[in-house]
C-alpha cells in the first residue's frame, strides 16, 4: 500500500465526518454510538499504523512510505515518516483509543466531543507525517482549533480564560514560525522537506538594525521557530499557559495535552531546528541548556508548592520537557536518543498520571490534594496502579522514564558539564514531589467523610490503564525497542549535524 | 459599430438594455409590486450571463478600436462580479421584503452598477474606464441612500458622494495628466509612448489615478468612508458594496497598472505596495475596538484589500493570479459572513451589536458552526479557504523579492485574527444572556451553509479556481 499514512491519518477524520452527518440526537443511545465510533475509528487508525511499524526499515535512514501528489498553487502534497518520526506516530495512534475510553463518562454534547478528539487526532498526525513545510504549518496550526474547543467547551470553571490563553500563545508563536517558512521559502526556493534539510542556510554574520547577528540568517530563522516551538514544548519562561490549560481542561484533553501535543514542539526542534540551522544551534544551545536547566529545577520546586493534583503534573510535565530540550541540543547520540525516549515514554507516563486523577476526579469532583487521603484503605488497585506511575514519573530504573533521563544524562554531560549537574538535581525534586503528592492523597488513615463510599476503578478504567503500565514497563526493561528503530536516523542526524560546523564540531570532538 | 464589436460588448448590451427594460416595466408595470419578481428576473439574467461569459468566451478579442477589451482576466472578473450579484440578490429579498425596502429601484440599480463593473473590467482606454467607474459608483451613491427616512443612510449616501466625486476629480486630474504627457489615451498607446522613457508628469498622474482607484477599493488611507458607508447603508447594500465592486475596482487596477503601465512595474509597485501594508495593519488595528459588525466588516475589508494589493504589487502574472483567486474567495466569504448579518435581528428590529452575538452557539448550533468556519476563514486561519488565499498572495510577493512585504502580510494577519476569534469567542463562551434571534429565509440559510461548506472543502482543489485564474492572469500580464 502506498498511502498507508495518508490512511492513517484521515481515518479519524472519516469517522468525524461520518459522525457529524449521520449521527443525530443527543441521547443516550446516540452518545453510545458516537462514543463506539470513535474508539472503532481510532483503534482501526492504531491497527493499521501497526503495519508502518512493521514495514519500516531502521537501517534505511532515509524518509520512507512517501506519497507525493501536486496539490493547490503549487504545493505539494507530502508525507512520510522516517526513524524520528514513526514513533510519534506510533504513539499518537496508540494513545488515542485510550484517550477515547477515558471519556465514557462525559455526557454533555457527547457527540461534538468525539468530533473534536477525531479531528485531533488527524491534525497531530498529519503534523508527524508532513514532509512538505505548508502542509505542516497548516497541520500545526489547525490542531490549535479543536483543542481550543475541548478546553473552552468542556473544561472546568476557568476554562475561557485558560482556553484564550492557550490559543494567544500558541498562535503568537507559530506566526513567528510561519514568516521564517516564508524567508526559508524565499532563500532556498522550496518547501519541500527533504530538500530544505539538505539546503545548507546562509550563516555569515549579518547586521539587522545596527546590531551584528552571529550566525546570521540561520540564527533569525532558528530563533522564530524556536519562538514555536519553546512555546509548544513548553520551555520556561512561556510555558504558563500549560499548568492553566491542564487544570481547566477535561482529562481526555489533558491526556492528549501533554502526552501527544507538547511533543509537537520537540519533533520541530528534531525535524527543523537542529538539521536545517546547524550552526545557529551550537551557537543557542547554551541558552537552551540553561533554560532547560532552570525549567528542571524552577518548575520542580513550583510543583512542590501545588494544591491541585493537575497543576502539580503539569509542572511536573515542564520539568520533564526540559530534559528533552536539553538532550536535543546536546547533539550527540545519547542525547537525541534520550530526547526521543523521553518524549515517547513521557506520553504513556504523564498520560496514565492525568488519567489516574481523572479517575478520582469523577468520582469527587475535586482535584484539591488537601480533599484527598488514605485512599489506599478503599481502593487497593487505584493505589497499585498510581504507585508504578507515580515511580515512572521519578525516574526508577526499570521504567521507561529511567531510560529517557538516564541517556539524556549522559548525553548533555558530555557537552555541558554544569547543566548536567544542575538537571541531575530534577531528578531528587521529582522524587520529592511525586512522592509527597503520593503520600498526602492515598496514604494515611482514611478520616474524610466524603471519601468513605469511595469505590475502587472498575474494570473499563483498569483496561485503560493495563497497556500503560505495559508498555512503560516494557520499554523500561528493553529500551532497545525504541532506540533500534530511532538510531540510525539518530545518528545520521546527528553526524549531518557535526558535519556543518566545520570549525566548533572539530574543537567538540577534539574535548572529549 | 461593427458586428464583431457588438459581439465582444453583447454582455453589457443585454445588461444596459434590460437595466432600461426594467425600468420602464417597473414604472408603469406597478411600482414596487413588480419588485420581486424583477429581483429574481435579474439574478436569472446575471447567472445565465455568467454562464455564458464563463463557457463560451474564449480567445482576446477588442472592440471600438481597443476601447474595451474582452480577454480571458475580463471573463474571470465578470464571472465573480455577476455570481457575486446574483447572489446577493437572492440572499437580501427576505430582508428587503420585510424591511419594507423592496423597491423595484433595487434591481435596476444593481444591475446598472454591474454594467459599470462590466464596463470597468474590460476597459482598455482611460475614456471607457472612467465611464464604468462613474455609472458604477452613481449607481452605488443611490443605493447607499436607499432608506430615504433613515438619517444615517441619507449621511452614507451623501459622504459617499461626496468623497466618491473627489475622487472621481483625482482621477480626472491624473488621467489628463496622463494624456498630456503621452499624447493618448487607449492604454496599448500610453504603453508604447513608454519605450522613449516614462516622463515625471506621467508618472504623477499614474499616481492620482492609483489614488482615486484606491479610494474605490478602500484601501488605506483612502479608507475614511468605507466605515460610516457601511455601516449607515441598509444591510443588503453593504453586502453588496463589500463584494461585487470591490472586484470590479481592484480588477481594473490591475488592467490599469499592467495594460497601460506594464513596462515600468518599479513606478506602481511601490505606490501598490505601500497601499498595501498601510492597509493590512490599519484593517488589523482599527477593527479591534469595533462593536458594531457591519463597521467591523468594513475594516475587515480594508485589510482584505490589503492583502490582494500585495499580489498586484508583486508586478507579476503570479501575483495577478493570486489577486485573483484572493478576490473569488473574498467575495465568497463575505457572501456567506452578510448572509449571516442579514438576519440578526431582535424583537423584528435589525441590530448589529457584536455583544448580541453571546452564546449563539447553545441557540442554534449549526449556525454558530458555520459562523465559525467563517470567522476562522476570514483570519486566515488554516485549513480554511482565506489560509489559502493569503498564502498566495505571499508566496508571490516572495518570488517577486518582496520579503518585507510578506513578512508585515504574516504579521499584520495575527493582529486581525484577534477580532475574528472574538466573535467565536463570543458565540461560543460568551456569558450567558439573551442572543440574537437569527431567523433566516431558505435561501440565506442555504448560502451560508455552502459558502462555509466551500471554505471547508476548498481545500481539496480550490474547485479548479486556479488554472483559471491562471489563465486570466496570463492574458493580462504578457
Amino acid at each position: 500500500m502506498d498511502n498507508l499514512l495518508s490512511i492513517i491519518t484521515f481515518i479519524p477524520a472519516v469517522a468525524a465526518a461520518i459522525m457529524a452527518v449521520f449521527l443525530r440526537g443527543d441521547d443516550a443511545a446516540a452518545q453510545m454510538n458516537a462514543k463506539w465510533l470513535a474508539l472503532l475509528a481510532t483503534s482501526a487508525a492504531f491497527l493499521v499504523s501497526l503495519f508502518v511499524l512493521t514495514g519500516f526499515d531502521p537501517a534505511n535512514t532515509e524518509m520512507q512510505f512517501v506519497e507525493e501528489y501536486d496539490w493547490i498553487l503549487g504545493l505539494k502534497y507530502k508525507m512520510g515518516v522516517d526513524g524520528i518520526s514513526v514513533l510519534f506516530v506510533m504513539l499518537t495512534t496508540f494513545l488515542m483509543p485510550i484517550t477515547i475510553a477515558a471519556c465514557w463518562t462525559v455526557t454533555v454534547r457527547v457527540k461534538e466531543y468525539m468530533i473534536a478528539f477525531l479531528l485531533l487526532e488527524t491534525l497531530m498526525l498529519g503534523v508527524f507525517c508532513a514532509l512538505d513545510l505548508v502542509l505542516f504549518y497548516l497541520f500545526f496550526e489547525a490542531g490549535l482549533i479543536p483543542m481550543f474547543l475541548i478546553i473552552g467547551i468542556w473544561g472546568g470553571k476557568e476554562r475561557i480564560y485558560a482556553a484564550f490563553k492557550f490559543f494567544l500563545y500558541t498562535f503568537l508563536g507559530s506566526v513567528l514560525m510561519l514568516v521564517a517558512m516564508i524567508a526559508m521559502y524565499w532563500d532556498a526556493g522550496t518547501t519541500d522537506i527533504p530538500t530544505l534539510l539538505r539546503h545548507s542556510f546562509a550563516s555569515g554574520d549579518l547586521a539587522v538594525l545596527g546590531f551584528t547577528v552571529v550566525g546570521g540568517f540561520q540564527t533569525l530563522l532558528w530563533l522564530a521557530f524556536f519562538a514555536s516551538f519553546a512555546v509548544k514544548m513548553p520551555m520556561w519562561p512561556v510555558h504558563t499557559w500549560l499548568p492553566d490549560a491542564h487544570v481547566q481542561a477535561p482529562t481526555a484533553g489533558s491526556v492528549v495535552l501533554a502526552a501527544i501535543m507538547l511533543k509537537m514542539g520537540g519533533y520541530g526542534f528534531l525535524r527543523f531546528s537542529l538539521p536545517m540551522f546547524p550552526v545557529a544551534s551550537d551557537l543557542l544551545a547554551p541558552l537552551v541548556f540553561w533554560l532547560s536547566a532552570i525549567a528542571i529545577v524552577y518548575t520542580s520546586l513550583v510543583a512542590l508548592a501545588q494544591s491541585d493534583m493537575k497543576k502539580l503534573i503539569a509542572y511536573s510535565s515542564v520539568a520533564h520537557m526540559g530534559y528533552v530540550t536539553m538532550g536535543i541540543f546536546a547533539a550527540n547520540q545519547q542525547g537525541v536518543d534520550g530526547a526521543i525516549f523521553q518524549m515517547i515514554s513521557h506520553g504513556f507516563i504523564s498520560g496514565a498520571l492525568f488519567l489516574c486523577v481523572g479517575v478520582i476526579y469523577d468520582r469527587m469532583h475535586t482535584r484539591e490534594i488537601d480533599a484527598y487521603g488514605g485512599l489506599v484503605n478503599r481502593m487497593p488497585a487505584y493505589a497499585a496502579i498510581f504507585m508504578f506511575f507515580t515511580m515512572a514519573n521519578v525516574g526508577l530504573p526499570g521504567t521507561s522514564g529511567f531510560v529517557g533521563e538516564f541517556l539524556v544524562l549522559v548525553g548533555i554531560f558530555q557537552v555541558n558539564t554544569w547543566a548536567a549537574a544542575v538537571a541531575t538535581t530534577g531528578v531528587i525534586l521529582s522524587a520529592a514531589y511525586a512522592l509527597w503528592l503520593y503520600r498526602r492523597v492515598v496514604f494515611g488513615e482514611l478520616i474524610k467523610e466524603a471519601l468513605r463510599s469511595i469505590t475502587d476503578m472498575d474494570r473499563r478504567e483498569r483496561a485503560i490503564f493495563a497497556p500503560l503500565v505495559a508498555m512503560t514497563l516494557l520499554l523500561g526493561v528493553y529500551p532497545a525497542l525504541v532506540t533500534d528503530i530511532i538510531g540510525p536516523s539518530v545518528a545520521a542526524l546527528v553526524t549531518d549535524y557535526q558535519a556543518a560546523l566545520p570549525i566548533s564540531g572539530v574543537t567538540q570532538l577534539a574535548q572529549h | 459599430m461593427t458586428p464583431s464589436d457588438f459581439n465582444t460588448i453583447l454582455p453589457e448590451f443585454v445588461l444596459a438594455a434590460f437595466a432600461l427594460g426594467a425600468l420602464m416595466f417597473g414604472a408603469y408595470g406597478g411600482k414596487d409590486k413588480v419588485a420581486p419578481t424583477l429581483v429574481w428576473a435579474t439574478s436569472g439574467l446575471f447567472i445565465a450571463l455568467a454562464l455564458f461569459i464563463g463557457l463560451t468566451g474564449s480567445g482576446d478579442r477588442t472592440a471600438f478600436g481597443g476601447m474595451m477589451v474582452d480577454d480571458a482576466f475580463a471573463r474571470f472578473a465578470k464571472v465573480v462580479i455577476l455570481t457575486a450579484a446574483a447572489a446577493i440578490l437572492l440572499m437580501t429579498q427576505d430582508y428587503m421584503q420585510r424591511r419594507a425596502l423592496m423597491h423595484f429601484e433595487w434591481p435596476v440599480l444593481v444591475t446598472l452598477s454591474v454594467v459599470g463593473m462590466c464596463v470597468m473590467v474590460s476597459a482598455g482606454d482611460l475614456m471607457a474606464l472612467y465611464m464604468g467607474l462613474e455609472l458604477q459608483s452613481l449607481a452605488l451613491y443611490v443605493l447607499a441612500a436607499m432608506r430615504r427616512d433613515s438619517a444615517k443612510s441619507s449621511e452614507a449616501g451623501l459622504k459617499y458622494f461626496v468623497l466618491g466625486a473627489l475622487s472621481s476629480g483625482l482621477f480626472l486630474y491624473g488621467a489628463s495628466l496622463t494624456y498630456g504627457f503621452s499624447g493618448a489615451t487607449g492604454f496599448a498607446a500610453i504603453l508604447s509612448t513608454l519605450g522613449q522613457g516614462a516622463p515625471a508628469g506621467l508618472i504623477i498622474g499614474l499616481v492620482f489615478m492609483l489614488s482615486a482607484l484606491a479610494f474605490k477599493v478602500s484601501a488605506a488611507p483612502f479608507h475614511m468612508w468605507t466605515p460610516d458607508v457601511y455601516e449607515g447603508s441598509p444591510t443588503p447594500i453593504t453586502a453588496f458594496f463589500a463584494t461585487a465592486p470591490k472586484v470590479a475596482a481592484m480588477c481594473l487596477i490591475a488592467r490599469l497598472v499592467h495594460d497601460a503601465f506594464g513596462t515600468i512595474p518599479g513606478q506602481w509597485g511601490q505606490v501598490l505596495a505601500a497601499l498595501a501594508v498601510v492597509s493590512m495593519f490599519l484593517g488589523a488595528i482599527a477593527a479591534i475596538g469595533q462593536r458594531n459588525i457591519k463597521r467591523m466588516m468594513a475594516y475587515s475589508s480594508i485589510a482584505h484589500m490589503g492583502y490582494a494589493l500585495v499580489g498586484l504589487a508583486s508586478g507579476t502574472a503570479e501575483g495577478v493570479q493570486a489577486m485573483l483567486i484572493y478576490m473569488a474567495i473574498y467575495v465568497t466569504m463575505n457572501v456567506g459572513t452578510f448572509a449571516f448579518i442579514l438576519s440578526m435581528e431582535r424583537d423584528g428590529m435589525p441590530i448589529s451589536d457584536i455583544q448580541s452575538l453571546n452564546m449563539f452557539s447553545k441557540k442554534e448550533p449549526l449556525k454558530a458552526l458555520a459562523l465559525l468556519i467563517l470567522m476562522f476563514s476570514l483570519a486566515g486561519v488554516p485549513p480554511m479557504l482565506g489560509f489559502f488565499g493569503k498564502f498566495y498572495v505571499l508566496k508571490a510577493a516572495v518570488d517577486a523579492g518582496l520579503v518585507w512585504l510578506a513578512l508585515a502580510g504574516a504579521v499584520a494577519s495575527v493582529i486581525g485574527a484577534y477580532y475574528y476569534l472574538r466573535i467565536v469567542f463570543l458565540i461560543y463562551f460568551g456569558k450567558d444572556s439573551e442572543p440574537v434571534d437569527s431567523t433566516m429565509a431558505p435561501v440565506q440559510w442555504a448560502v451560508m451553509v455552502a459558502v462555509s461548506a466551500i471554505m471547508l472543502f476548498g481545500i481539496v482543489n480550490l474547485f479548479g479556481i486556479e488554472p483559471v485564474a491562471a489563465v486570466a492572469a496570463q492574458a493580462l500580464v504578457q
